[in-house]
């Protein structure tokens, strides 16, 4: 028996989704044909605002890739459109004369965006913003313009503005109600809204009415309909969408606002279904994701044969995906004569909450700063949840994991994709899920807009449990079930002196340890005993234990210590003439402000280090790295302070300080803050009589912006603060843990809370000066210490064979 | 072809750092030989299978190595990597003498 045949007509979300799900109930039963304009597999449109935000590629939001359609035989034809269907014949046509039959056909042609039909729009520079194409178009204006215009202050819109802002673009947004998202927002939700992307940068023009698009072939500016005028050199449309119902409307299929459907998305000709943004059911047309998605659902089930009631409509939800904005929107907004409302408006955190309650029922809501209950009400006003029931669950304790374990199993985690909480927890049950990826591969929860990965998160921390946490979460490494803060009891309770012992006597799984515990107890036990602990270099990584930087071929890195990043002639020659001696293969100035010799021989490191005569810079090590300075006030004309002095002085002092990660500091002096101390470990920016002391900062994998500590007067001041606030962070933090993360776990409100305490400072300056008593030289110390030179830099050379 | 297995000294047993690798160069080749907790001499060829990372400079834990670049964690007894991760090693028989003289054989 030959297949029947199915084609699609529309290669994006809502029209893949049905097939998906058709797959999933049928896997072979028919030869299926999609056709896409779009020269790209299937997308996840959705995201495109975070690819112009910056925070994802266009390479990561592909849903379904190329080998997909592959794996599942299905014809696709990208790039392609079709161009007029034979309902009588039941065949497509396109527009490259391709003539398809089908057995079944869904029209899923999505929307295209609302342009107004102003003079002037069909200038260059004018864009809408749906497709990747419209997103390109405006990373190439970002480059080449300044000013950017948005219309329409909605979701869309917005998201959009955020964008351009994200691509250093100066934007307006131009808006014709009186506050933002007004579909979406009541006016106070609207109102915070603007506060907070004011703040951001984005600028709003209210109760415009744009007239004229101005400019000759390329667009200059934009007129409103008060006489106002502002100048733009990219005008982005974002007023709207209509369904893409032409294709329809020739083909004679009934079409209203959008091509009209009934509860199992079948058109009025027989044989043709329509789903997603173009169509219309009991006289909705939605634009979101998941009323799409149960479409989808609804439709396979129909041509798959299952018994199903078909759709029934959606409560819609929204969410707003701009960065550090929170906004959640779902049912009725605005009250009613005959609605209550539950209302909480909190202006010092800039939180909003309003739940609209309709007869006794939870009806709709809106959530302003802190969305968390978002999911909860969306399924509440879905079941008709009673207020009480709603009011119960608020009063009970509400972290993330509470939260989860006090839903019912058919709430809604993720709304894109219909995916209740009995079905994920079902997933890591039976399938022994244990990451948010593995739950997302397996149940597509969280793969479209991403915003519930903490709760599926949340979720997994519920399923799994305590053995969950006790295994991976909170202990050391997998060699035990102990957590850090168990372990450092255990040390100074029974006094242990190795790390073997420790693992002995606390019955570890792998009696010698593994790459993470081994480095990790040796750090603890040198911080806990700085005087007493006889370090072990077996427990080192290779890094610290050869004093140089191992690179991808076996040899190693050499940076010599430039307190401050200042140097002199004399040490530039001694660089200069050990790079010769050992033929370097590059010498590569580093991001501390210092230079590093790379490509040298293991067995050659001792012979450089005693020719550079100059300290370690420790640059391989879990500790302090460098001081990084700027000029100051010695040249410099804008230098308040002597960033230099004090970050030499720095240096000098903690030099050698091992900690739980490694950490940078900088000396700054004035706001321009050269030194870049909004990034390091430790940030000092020197102002008129006053040292700002910043932490936390980083530059790396994580970026973040380092928090003010204290503001003091004078160097020594700066000295104590520093001291004491690094001796807490060694004595706290857990093995390789940035202070950024450390910061964040603690709360710098905390951190300063401790520190503020005088007494407390002395005490951790008095451990800090044991620890700093003990610091060796290790370069010198290694070139004068015959075994170390035997065990760790000596290699054996065996003589080639003489047989030859 | 006949394969013969050359002897090559490394060293004395008690000059071998304990929980510690050592890198040995036979002509072209690199071979690591570590003394383990429980007093056996192992020697593995010193390229991690994963991105040639060497070996001699790992943390050595139990009949274990942790590669120094990536942290594959190959076995110094049989050469295997473990899982998650797969891959293999060259091993080499080591022989250890009544003087505590430390040979591996090779195969020219």
């Amino acid at each position: 028996m030959s297949k029947q045949k199915l084609v699609l007509i529309g290669n994006g979300m809502a029209g893949i989704r049905t097939i998906e799900e058709i797959l999933k109930l049928k896997p072979n039963e028919f030869d299926i044909v999609v056709f896409g304009s779009e020269p790209y597999p299937n997308y996840n449109r959705i995201q495109l605002s975070k690819v112009l935000q910056g925070d994802t590629e266009l390479s990561d939001i592909t849903l379904n890739e190329w080998h997909w359609y592959e794996e599942n035989n299905i014809r696709l034809y990208p790039g392609e459109t079709v161009t007029n269907i034979d309902k009588e014949k039941q065949i497509v046509v396109t527009d490259k004369d391709r003539k398809e039959a089908y057995d079944y056909l869904i029209i899923a042609t999505g929307s295209n965006p609302f342009m107004l039909p102003l003079p002037g729009a069909d200038k260059e520079g004018v864009t809408a913003f749906r497709d990747i194409k419209d997103c390109e178009t405006m990373i190439d204006y970002s480059k080449k313009y300044q000013r950017a215009a948005v219309i329409g202050g909605g979701l869309l819109g917005l998201e959009a503005a955020r964008g351009l802002l994200n691509l250093g673009m100066e934007v307006d947004v131009i808006h014709i109600s009186d506050y933002l998202m007004e579909r979406q927002l009541d006016r106070d939700a609207g109102e915070l809204l603007q506060k907070e992307l004011e703040q951001q940068g984005m600028n709003f023009l209210l109760n415009k009415q744009t007239t004229d698009i101005t400019g000759k072939k390329r667009v200059t500016g934009l007129k409103f309909s008060d006489g106002g005028r502002i100048s733009a050199d990219l005008v982005v449309m974002a007023v709207g969408i209509r369904p893409n119902v032409s294709l329809a409307l020739e083909s004679g299929i009934g079409v209203n606002k959008g091509i009209v459907v009934n509860d199992h998305m079948e058109t009025d000709v027989a044989n043709i279904y329509a789903v997603g943004e173009c169509a219309e059911h009991d006289q909705m047309v939605y634009g979101l994701v998941a009323p799409l998605y149960e479409q989808g659902k609804a439709l396979a089930k129909h041509i798959c044969n299952k018994e199903d009631e078909g759709y029934k409509g959606s409560v819609l939800s929204t969410q707003l995906k701009v960065s550090g904005v929170d906004v959640f929107s779902t049912g009725m907004i605005n009250e009613q004569s005959n609605t209550k409302a539950i209302k909480m408006y909190d202006d010092w955190n800039g939180t909003y909450k309003k739940v609209i309650v309709d007869q006794g029922k939870i009806s709709g809501a809106v959530l302003f700063g802190d969305t968390k209950e978002g999911t909860r009400l969306l399924s509440m006003i879905k079941k008709g949840a009673d207020v009480e029931e709603y009011l119960e669950a608020g009063e009970r304790e509400e972290s993330g994991s509470d939260l989860v374990a006090s839903m019912p199993d058919d709430e809604l985690i993720c709304g894109c994709n219909g995916v209740d909480k009995g079905t994920i927890v079902e997933a890591i049950n039976s399938q022994g899920l244990t990451s948010v990826e593995q739950v997302k591969g397996c149940t597509n929860a969280s793969r479209s807009c991403g915003t519930c990965k903490s709760l599926v998160s949340d979720l997994l921390e519920y399923t799994l449990g305590d053995d969950y946490n006790a295994d991976q979460k909170e202990s050391i490494c997998g060699c035990t079930d102990l957590s850090k803060d168990e372990v450092i009891a255990e040390i100074e309770e029974k006094g242990m002196r190795t790390t073997r012992e420790v693992m002995n006597v606390l019955g570890w799984k792998n009696e010698e340890g593994c790459s993470k515990c081994k480095p990790a107890l040796n750090y603890y036990m040198g911080m806990l005993k700085p005087k007493e602990y006889h370090d072990e270099k077996e427990s080192r990584f290779v890094n610290e234990r050869m004093h140089a930087n191992i690179q991808k071929d076996g040899t190693f890195g050499v940076v010599p210590r430039m307190y401050g990043g200042v140097t002199n002639a004399e040490d530039l020659r001694k660089i200069a003439d050990a790079a010769e001696k050992y033929d370097v293969g590059m010498i590569k100035i580093t991001g501390g402000q210092r230079i590093n010799l790379l490509g040298v021989n293991k067995e050659d490191l001792p012979d450089i280090w005693a020719d550079l005569d100059m300290p370690s810079g420790h640059a391989y090590a879990k500790g302090l790295r460098t001081v990084k300075t700027c000029v100051g006030s010695e040249f410099c004309r804008f230098g308040t302070q002597d960033s230099t002095g004090l970050g030499i002085r720095l240096e000098q002092k903690f030099e050698g300080l091992y900690g739980p990660h490694k950490f940078k500091m900088s000396v700054s002096a004035c706001p321009r803050n050269c030194a870049e101390g909004g990034i390091k470990d430790v940030g000092i920016v020197g102002l008129e009589g006053v040292w700002e002391i910043y932490v936390g900062g980083n530059g790396g994998t994580e970026l973040r912006e380092a928090d003010l500590l204290v503001k003091v007067k004078t160097e020594d001041e700066v000295m104590e603060w520093v001291g004491a606030y690094l001796q807490y962070y060694r004595e706290t933090a857990n093995y390789l843990e940035r202070t950024s993360k450390w910061v964040d776990r603690f709360g710098i409100d905390h951190v300063k809370e401790v520190l503020d305490d005088k007494q407390k400072r002395d005490e951790f300056n008095a451990r800090m000066d044991e620890a700093l008593s003990v610091i060796q030289e290790p370069w010198s110390e290694a070139i004068h210490n015959e075994t170390t030179l035997k065990e760790l830099f000596e290699k054996v050379n065996v003589p080639t064979t003489t047989s030859k | 072809m006949d394969k013969t297995l050359r002897k090559v000294y490394v060293g004395n047993y008690s000059d071998l750092p304990e929980r510690l690798g050592k890198t040995i160069v036979i002509d072209e080749q690199e071979v690591a030989v570590f003394k383990l907790a429980n007093g056996d001499v192992r020697a593995i060829e010193n390229r991690c299978p994963h991105k040639g990372g060497v070996l001699a400079e790992g943390l050595v834990s139990g009949e274990h190595v942790f590669c120094p670049m990536h942290d594959w964690k190959i076995s110094v007894v049989d050469g295997q990597a473990q899982a998650p991760d797969e891959g293999c090693v060259q091993t080499y028989q080591v022989e250890v003498t009544n003087e505590e003289k430390v040979y591996i054989l090779i195969s020219e």
